[in-house]
């Protein structure tokens, strides 16, 4: 896996990320629509995720959950409203209440795929808007605060040697 | 060399300070030149009770500065604390990082239901 690039808009709160994989497009569109594989790598490792549903289809609903480290839960919904196999693919993407149903909390996250595929290898870029900054938050927030403080002293660490230099 | 951490509750009035898009838009405006805060209300349709009121929120998570001038209010914007905003936008990069990374060691495991 090769990060090509990553552009933050802090205006318009969005976020695209681009990385290209070994692999054919058919390949990379199966670890989105088969939610077993799906699992594996949409929660970080200390929170993992379990899809109850999957309706990988215009329309269709997703719902999950992630698995804190003292067995908390933090749910979640998908709906899609894009596929084209396998290159496009679009879907909101929320928090669930303890029922597992929308709960409407923080409004939605609109993510945008799209797989390219050359041959051996396969260029994947998502596109993620956020409606605020408070929901970002709340989403970093879900066992995902490790994973922040360490990106935050890494680029701490980064300024720090710029200023020594 | 110490490095200043954001406590949670900097990083809580930060994200709660700008998930306004007025008050990101007062930001903006303080950024690009220092100015009163009845300067300011002539850009917003709301009150200037109201405006006063976003800029006392922004000024708690330190994303700008107050300075009393004579009878007015000067705002000035504050970078050194959108640095660090940015810093958190960052984070959700990582993500998307670590999802790649996990993708990819999906990808290298050999292929099922191949096999006859």
């Amino acid at each position: 896996m090769t990060v090509i690039s990553t552009h933050k808009d802090t205006e318009n709160l969005t976020l695209t990320f681009v990385a290209e994989f070994a692999a054919d497009v058919e390949r990379v569109w199966q670890v989105w629509e088969d939610p077993r594989q799906l699992e594996r790598w949409w929660g970080p490792p200390t929170w993992p995720a379990t899809f109850v549903r999957h309706d990988f289809v215009e329309g269709g609903e997703s719902r999950y959950y992630m698995t804190g480290p003292e067995g908390e839960k933090a749910r979640g919904w998908w709906k899609t409203t894009a596929v084209q196999a396998p290159n496009t693919l679009e879907f909101d993407d929320g928090f669930a209440g303890e029922d597992g149903e929308p709960s409407g909390f923080l409004g939605t996250t609109h993510c945008v795929v799209k797989l390219e595929g050359t041959g051996a290898t396969t260029r994947m870029t998502t596109r993620s808007s956020f409606e605020s900054l408070e929901q970002l938050e709340e989403m970093l927030k879900m066992g995902m605060e490790e994973g922040m403080r360490e990106a935050m002293g890494q680029i701490d660490g980064l300024l720090a040697l710029e200023a020594n230099a | 060399m110490v490095v200043h951490e954001l406590s949670e509750l900097e990083i809580d009035r930060i994200f709660q300070a700008l998930a306004d898009a007025t008050r990101r838009d007062i930001i903006k405006q303080a950024m690009r030149r220092e100015q009163s805060v009845s300067e300011l209300a002539k850009h917003y349709r709301m009150s200037f009770a109201a405006v006063q009121k976003h800029v006392a929120v922004l000024e708690k998570a330190s994303l700008i500065t107050k300075e009393k001038r004579g009878r007015e209010q000067i705002v000035h914007g504050n970078p050194e604390m959108l640095h660090r905003a940015a810093q958190l936008l960052d984070a959700y990069e990582d993500i998307w990082r670590q999802r790649a990374n996990r993708i990819g060691e999906i990808l290298l495991e050999p292929r099922k239901g191949t096999e006859s």
